[in-house]
């Protein structure tokens, strides 16, 4: 059994305000940025590296492998940038939202650190622009930090500088695509960039930077603080620490919990969210947002880690999982979320822009009664169009996973569709 | 080169190491489809139409798919462009691009000529499965040159690369995302960047086309073409003319990977329109009494050796900057050496003609706009380049990237093609670029440091430049502590480079500028760099007729008066352009007998009693010889049947011939009076291999002019006859007036390439199969023969003229030119777009000095110089220098005016209460 610790969660307060840099600081809050400003830079990312702390925004990418990219010394080109990913908008997540409102200095905190590591000159919070509570907790944190020292120049007397900025985002989903966020920083379209050069080499202004989800950077104080061992502990699996799982649609409580990382899909669904609402029948879930594979019953078993969800044909994602019922329409669902990706496809590459557009009218056709029969076989080709690595960035793969999954698990529905002339829920 | 050994579907090829998969396959000759890249633009990954199969080794069977154009070359790799996945996928992306492509290809003006055409039939898409509404746009007006029809548009992203990111122009870029990207401004209104007609040729498809070629719209198959060289400015871009009808219908760029590459300005491609204006002189004329009438050629050839008999040796001849190199001699030779004058302002002649000394003597070779391209600092000095040589400024725009691109991106090993890899890396990065002139230019956004001087002073700052290299070369003296660090900073960022590129010209009217250029490159060869220098001078021939060489327009102006002179042939010239128009009427109150050969009708042609009509650049052949030094053939492109206009130096012959002197019967064709000028001028000796003599053949054939499915040969004259008339026999190049001849996919030697075409490749890219690897060179060598190379350092020596620092005077201006890429040269004012895009006149000056005349922008001023009084609306121009102020270049109001000239400005505003 895993450490029954919530690291991220256990001080947040109840009544919904957010912890003050007294209450926090009174919870240990900035004793790990405190200690890691008196490591080495290359000390704190290899305590990063020896948590297995993987990056929560989807990929689950090795985040102290990640930093150890970033050119150190002083041949390292400056200023160096840390950009915390907040740009939230992966359908069916609101797990950073919590963490922003709630707890503000602790990410702070871990961007203080993971500034350390990297010797970033200069950070920003690239925050999703409908966060408005979020960004005046925020604020006011931010300026709580200046004041204390935390934060500008010489902080915690350490003779180091880091500035931090508070960036609200225009809005696009494309701008929570690593690349796409440092264009968007930089006043451009949020277009994702060539890789390589990759941002930890050449990033915002062609300068070395690391983007880090929210979520992420709140757990590096609590690895510094208590060490890589005690993090570890925190788990069910290989990867380190506790996860922010939540579920939302047709359940008893939708809702959000930190919980050791590895917890399976059925106790997240039939613990924590208290099982489906009465009368509804649990029918798929996606697991980790819009762009993941729908899982179903068979798969209730599996724990929710970056590793385990992929061996069941879908992936982790951000962890919040968007269950599917038998009262709604699969195939509106699926409409819904592909019109979402069309929408969003920022117009680069071919697959995306042409693909998802066509895509969405079909489903929407399908949905309206309006579908023919070789519509099917299309939409089966247009997400084999998308795969990784035919497109330019992950939207388009990302967009299929929900499309494809759905034409295998509810092929059915999709064909009452065309044979009923008219979507049977409506 | 670095060649490695590659296997495409299980062959074995050799490719250059340095470059993608896509470069390669269409480097030997594939056909691998593609959009978003563009050979002078890089590979950024959008349209993803160049998919390919990438295998790990001879093993892997599976393989995966990889965008060729973003796949580095590597030893021994393994690709399939056969393959079934990746055929199935390049036919889906060509499927996806189409969803909303218009069926409109029998009325869009790109059709026949679309690279989406091409590429769709090359991918086999042929079935829209797409059921639902096309994305539409509302169009946008652009100005007078380009057309948008945004419903053709497939997002490929060319157009605002090469804006944006290539030309560097902000007023056009993408708004708007997923399937609804409109490229296009802000709002309507006239593209401000002066490539933008480059949009016409960088968009696949039919989005941007060519507005004027709109007016008199014609197929590109149903075009006659022929090589050409753009008469607009010095620097001899090569371009590709199309006529039918006996109408210039367009100009396309005509690939030259050592001068212009893909790439020409607006002016070069618009200008054209001129060939078609009222104003052309179509049939001898001859004036007598005032009246002016239509003769037939014999008669006109008869009064004029009449007329040229009587007057005995005293005709004298003045050649002109914007004729032929064969034009100016046969006019020599008819006049004789020591009576044929520059038909040259004066300052101009002079400057030109230490332009060519400096050449001949430096040991830095003359950059070609390649060279230009690839250098890795700059310098300018007194030039606008921008409005005097714009496809100069295009290829520095390049230029400012190259030691970026050593310093960041190379060190990131991110290859060159890679260019959306590399501009994330360098960002704004730029490499060292000085900009010295009287007033700002566009190049200042670009530049490192500007400096804006009055042209003496431009001047000691490039003496003390060259003196800080090497010291050896005289220095300045009592130069600011300012601009005396600023020498020093530029000096020190030209040591530093590998290739710097020192660039001036003639439109500062200053010869200690020129003189301070070629210290500065001699400084740096002295210290062991290998600089190259550049000089930008006004007109196509400018070079070639100081190469031939002639005596000043002076002193036949002078010689004139007092009447030792019965009679004057001028040829390609309105002198009134040239000197001031007292000097010019005063020499034809002593010259009665005149004879003009021209073009266009201007008020020399009107002063004339003999008027015989030339061929423009697209009625003749001939020679230019560019900034570069450089000769370059031009070719006729059409024979205007109905018209007795023939070449300037055939006129001139005949002429000749007419006279008696039928030793002029020898130059029976153009290479005859090629050979004739090797004889006489061994530096010109390389002009006759510019192109294949008109004997050349191949498999026994000429080249044809007109594509092979060139239409209506046979019912274009059917209103006159209904016999197909021969067509016209061209003694004078290997080129014929027919569709018939040797073609592709066999190819002619590069200098006789009318148009680019082969199998399934009908636009204009079907240049990648001409060259000997995309973006090298044509295959058989560049067009173009270089005249002048280095001289040894030993040979050369410095320049000590320092002039004296600028003395800015209360009450006296200092004018200077200022040249327009639109409105300040001759010919291509006379197209619609052209002038309308031209300034209106004004009078330019710095914010000091209008204060000190307490005036503002728009206020009216008398402008006094060279006794002639203008009255003006001010320009307040940021930036120029005081004491200096500018007249817009060749306005109308202006021409003849004498530069550099002193003189007054008054305000008209408020002089009486």
């Amino acid at each position: 059994m895993p450490l029954q610790e919530k690291p991220l969660t256990k001080s947040i307060p109840t009544d919904g305000s957010a912890l003050d840099l007294k209450g926090y600081e009174a919870t240990g809050g900035y004793e790990a940025a405190r200690k890691a400003l008196t490591l080495e830079p290359v000390k704190v990312t290899e305590m990063v590296k020896q948590s297995n702390l993987r990056g929560r925004g989807g990929a689950g990418f090795p985040t102290g492998m990640k930093w150890s990219f970033v050119p150190l010394g002083k041949d390292a080109p400056h200023p160096k940038y840390l950009a915390a990913n907040a740009d939230e908008m992966e359908p069916g997540t609101f797990k950073d939202r919590l963490l922003m409102e709630a707890n503000p200095h602790l990410l702070i905190e871990g961007m203080i650190i993971a500034s350390h590591a990297i010797e970033a000159d200069i950070a920003y919070i690239f925050l999703r622009g409908e966060y408005t509570l979020s960004a005046q907790r925020l604020e006011k944190a931010l300026a709580e930090a200046y004041r204390a020292g935390y934060l500008g120049k010489n902080i915690f007397k350490s003779g180091q500088s880091l500035e931090m900025y508070l960036h609200l985002s225009a809005g696009r989903y494309m701008c929570g695509e690593e690349t796409g966020l440092l264009n968007a920083l930089e006043g451009k379209r949020a277009n994702p960039r060539a890789k390589p050069p990759f941002p930890q080499t050449s990033g915002l202004w062609g300068k070395p930077t690391i983007v880090q989800n929210v979520e992420t950077l709140c757990n590096v104080p609590c690895i510094i603080a208590n060490g890589t061992d005690w993090y570890k502990k925190l788990s069910y699996s290989a990867d380190g620490g506790t996860k922010l799982y939540g579920a939302s649609g047709k359940v008893k409580k939708p809702g959000l919990w930190e919980l050791p990382m590895g917890t399976t899909i059925r106790e997240l669904l039939e613990e924590h969210a208290g099982g489906m609402r009465d009368g509804v029948k649990f029918r798929g879930l996606l697991p980790g947002g819009a762009s993941t594979d729908f899982l179903t019953e068979q798969h209730l078993d599996i724990r929710m880690d970056f590793t385990e969800v992929q061996k069941a044909g879908s992936r982790m994602g951000t962890g919040t999982m968007i269950v599917l019922d038998d009262q709604n329409c699969p195939v509106g669902m699926v409409a819904n979320l592909t019109h979402f990706f069309a929408q969003e496809s920022c117009g680069w590459c071919t697959p995306c822009w042409s693909g998802l557009s066509w895509a969405s009218q079909m489903l929407d056709a399908l949905e309206a009664g309006d579908g023919k029969p070789e519509f099917l076989d299309y939409l089966a080709h247009e997400t084999n169009f998308w795969s990784p690595g035919n497109t330019f960035c992950a939207l388009a793969p990302g967009a299929a996973e929900p499309l494809q999954s759905a034409l295998k698990y509810f092929r059915e529905d999709f064909e009452r569709h065309i044979t009923e002339k008219r979507c049977p829920w409506s | 080169m670095p060649a490695v050994t590659i296997y495409i579907d299980n062959k074995p090829y050799e490719v250059n190491a340095d470059t993608n998969a896509l470069e390669a396959c269409l480097s030997l000759g594939m056909d691998l489809p593609y959009f978003c890249w563009h050979p002078a633009l890089g590979s950024v990954g959008a349209c993803r139409q160049c998919a390919v199969k990438q295998f790990r080794d001879d093993k892997d069977t599976k393989g995966k798919l990889v965008m060729s154009c973003l796949t580095p070359i590597a030893k021994d790799m393994r690709i399939s462009v056969e393959d079934d996945e990746a055929r199935a996928f390049r036919a889906a992306v060509i499927e996806g691009l189409m969803e909303s492509h218009p069926h409109d290809c029998p009325v869009c003006d790109e059709g026949g000529e679309c690279h989406l055409q091409d590429m769709t039939v090359m991918t086999g898409h042929d079935y829209r499965r797409y059921r639902f509404p096309k994305r539409t746009f509302r169009n946008q007006y652009l100005g007078p040159f380009v057309n948008q029809e945004m419903n053709r548009c497939i997002q490929c992203y060319r157009c605002v690369r090469f804006y944006r990111d290539y030309a560097n122009g902000n007023d056009f870029d993408n708004f708007g995302i997923r399937n609804i990207v409109f490229f296009g401004r802000a709002k309507d209104g006239v593209l401000e960047n002066e490539f933008s007609g480059n949009l016409v040729e960088v968009c696949p498809t039919g989005v941007f086309t060519d507005k004027t070629l709109k007016q008199h719209y014609t197929r590109k198959w149903d075009l006659q073409f022929a090589p050409s060289i753009c008469p607009h400015c010095s620097l001899g871009c090569n371009t590709s003319p199309g006529e039918r009808y006996g109408m210039l219908r367009r100009i396309v760029n005509r690939y030259n990977g050592e001068v212009n590459g893909y790439f020409l300005c607006d002016r070069g491609r618009f200008g054209y329109e001129f060939v078609n204006s009222p104003k052309r002189v179509r049939a001898p004329q001859i004036r007598q009494n005032g009246i002016s009438r239509r003769v037939a050629r014999v008669e006109a050839l008869e009064t004029v050796a009449t007329l040229l008999l009587r007057s005995g040796t005293r005709a004298i001849g003045i050649g002109s900057p914007r004729a032929s190199l064969e034009a100016n001699f046969v006019l020599r030779e008819l006049v004789g050496r020591d009576r044929f004058f520059a038909g040259v302002a004066d300052t101009e002649w002079r400057l030109v003609n230490r332009v060519l000394d400096l050449l001949r003597h430096s040991p830095a070779p003359t950059a070609s706009l390649h060279h230009i391209e690839r250098s890795d600092a700059a310098l300018v000095l007194g030039e606008d380049l921008t409005n005097t040589a714009p496809r100069m400024a295009l290829s520095l725009r390049q230029a400012v990237r190259r030691q970026p691109f050593e310093q960041i991106a190379a060190k990131l090993k991110l290859p060159e093609w890679n260019d959306h890899a590399v501009r994330t890396a360098l960002q704004n990065a730029r490499g060292p670029l000085f900009v010295a002139t009287p007033g700002p230019t566009k190049l200042d956004n670009i530049a490192t440091e500007t400096c804006r001087a009055a042209p003496d002073d431009i001047a000691r700052l490039g003496f003390a430049i060259a003196h800080a290299i090497d010291s050896q070369s005289p220095d300045a003296l009592r130069l600011s502590r300012e601009r005396s660090s600023q020498a020093a900073r530029i000096a020190t960022a030209l040591k530093n480079a590998h290739d710097p590129v020192i660039i001036a010209g003639i439109s500062s009217q200053n010869e200690a500028i020129l003189e301070a250029a070629a210290n500065i490159a001699r400084a740096l060869s002295a210290v062991g760099k290998s600089a190259a220098l550049s000089f930008a001078l006004h007109e196509c021939n400018s070079l070639g007729l100081a190469m031939l060489g002639a005596r000043p327009l002076s002193e036949a102006l002078e010689s004139a008066v007092g009447s030792d002179v019965g009679a004057a042939v001028i040829i390609e010239n309105d002198l009134y352009r040239r000197a001031l128009p007292r000097r010019i009427d005063e020499f034809f109150s002593y010259v009665r007998r005149v004879v003009v050969v021209d073009s266009l009708a201007h008020r020399t042609s009107d002063k004339a009693e003999i008027v015989f009509p030339a061929g423009t650049f697209a009625e003749s052949d001939g020679t230019y010889i560019s900034n570069e030094g450089r000769a370059q053939r031009f070719f006729e492109v059409f024979v205007p049947t109905e018209d007795d206009i023939q070449p300037s130096w055939r006129w001139l012959r005949d002429i000749t011939i007419a006279t008696g002197r039928s030793e002029a019967r020898v130059w029976g064709k153009l290479d005859d009076v090629l050979d004739t000028i090797s004889r006489m001028h061994p530096e010109l000796a390389p002009v006759r291999d510019a192109a294949p003599p008109s004997g050349f053949r191949d498999a026994g054939q000429k080249i044809p002019r007109e594509p092979h499915r060139y239409s209506g040969r046979t019912a274009m004259l059917a209103n006159i006859t209904v016999h197909e008339p021969k067509p016209p026999d061209d003694p004078d190049s290997a080129l014929s007036f027919s569709m018939e001849g040797y073609s592709a996919p066999a190819q002619p030697p590069p200098p006789l390439i009318p148009f680019f075409w082969t199998p399934g490749w009908n636009s204009i890219q079907a240049v990648n199969k001409f060259q000997t690897e995309v973006a090298g060179p044509l295959r058989g060598g560049d067009p173009g023969k270089r005249l002048i190379e280095p001289a040894s350092l030993k040979s050369s020596d410095y320049f000590g003229a320092v002039p004296p620092a600028f003395e800015i005077r209360s009450s006296e201006w200092v004018f200077l030119p200022a040249q327009h890429i639109f409105g300040s040269e001759e010919l291509s004012r006379h197209a619609p777009g052209i002038a309308e895009l031209s300034p209106k006149p004004y009078v330019g000056i710095g914010p000091e000095g209008a204060s000190r005349l307490r005036m503002n922008e728009g206020d009216q001023a008398e402008v006094k110089l060279n006794a002639a009084t203008y009255k003006l609306p001010v320009r307040v121009i940021a930036g120029l220098a005081d004491g200096i102020a500018m007249l817009p270049a060749g306005a109308r109001f202006l021409e003849g005016e004498e530069f550099p000239a002193r003189g007054t400005i008054h305000s008209t505003n408020h002089t009486t209460t």
